[in-house]
């Protein structure tokens, strides 16, 4: 899969697809409270789809070294998370132009924005953690531990407190949480940009977290020939 | 690394004219102006979508290239 090529113009194909039809499709009025900005459903969204994705390919990299300390393991979850952080800032940064003109201002301390911030802090303790280490088997084996704690960590930062109290984003308690848009308010023409949104960005994640691991493989084989 | 040469040559030409078309139908106050001009909006994000496939294909290659290198050793 690593050095195939065919999943990468596939991912040029669906990303050329959304950034083209996502400005085209015919999007739901929604009594006009959305306007045109209902059109980043397919570009903020995907961005947290995807980090999830990469997060839980590291951590199941992690798994993997902590069964089998090969360094291949560990340069695929390094490689993974940081792919995977960066998408979670490009949300966070993304979330707040569109919470700016949409709830009135870019940080309104909605319990979901502090979450992922909050879920971003602990991945970035991941990086500082490893950094913080001198030798490359404890570098992988406390990194891993930590990865995998960190990953869980998600589930109640993103998918579980934001929605045990009220929120500007959908799925929050209370008026069916969001008072603009609910996620039901997408209709079948707009799931049909969003998914291979998804899935576009998705495989674009991957791609740039192999070259890293490819990168990785080859530094370390060259500080082992000389 | 011809064939890296030509593929960049090939991306090249294929922005260039998506951008000259674009500018055309801009000229004749068709497509580009429709819409509130979203179409302009597209152009851009089309241009920096190709621009960094365009990076992250030239990347790859360098990679790909010193793999040989450190398979033929």
């Amino acid at each position: 899969m690593i050095r195939k090529y065919w999943w990468k113009i596939m991912s040029i194909a669906l990303l050329v697809y959304t950034c083209t039809y996502g400005f085209y499709v015919k999007v739901p009025r929604l009594d006009d409270r959305m306007k045109e900005s209902i059109r980043n459903f397919f570009f903020h969204v995907p961005m947290w789809f995807t980090m999830m994705i990469l997060l839980l390919v590291s951590m199941i990299y992690s798994i993997r070294y902590l069964r089998n300390p090969i360094p291949k393991n560990d340069a695929y979850a390094v490689a993974f998370a940081s792919t995977g952080v960066i998408y979670g800032l490009l949300g966070l940064v993304t979330g707040a132009i569109w919470a700016n003109y949409q709830w009135g201002s870019p940080w309104s301390g909605d319990p979901k924005q502090n979450g992922a911030a909050i879920a971003m802090l602990i991945y970035l303790a991941y990086f500082v953690l490893r950094g913080s280490l001198n030798e490359d088997d404890k570098k992988g084996r406390i990194g891993a531990v930590y990865n995998i704690f960190a990953f869980f960590m998600l589930f109640p930062t993103l998918w579980i407190l934001p929605r045990l109290t009220e929120s500007l984003h959908p799925g929050g308690e209370g008026a069916e949480g969001n008072p603009g848009i609910n996620g039901k308010d997408m209709d079948v023409q707009m799931r049909t940009v969003f998914y291979p949104a998804v899935i576009g960005w998705t495989l674009l994640g991957v791609w740039i977290s192999t070259l890293k691991i490819r990168y990785a493989i080859l530094a370390e084989k060259k500080y082992n020939n000389d | 690394m011809i064939k890296m040469r030509l593929f960049m040559t090939a991306l090249f030409c294929t922005v260039v004219s998506f951008v000259a078309t674009a500018q055309e139908s801009a000229t004749d106050a068709g497509l580009m102006r429709s819409n509130g001009k979203i179409f302009v909006v597209m152009a851009v994000v089309l241009t920096i979508l190709f621009g960094l496939f365009a990076y992250l294909i030239s990347i790859d290659k360098k990679i790909a290239r010193l793999e040989k290198e450190e398979q033929s050793q």
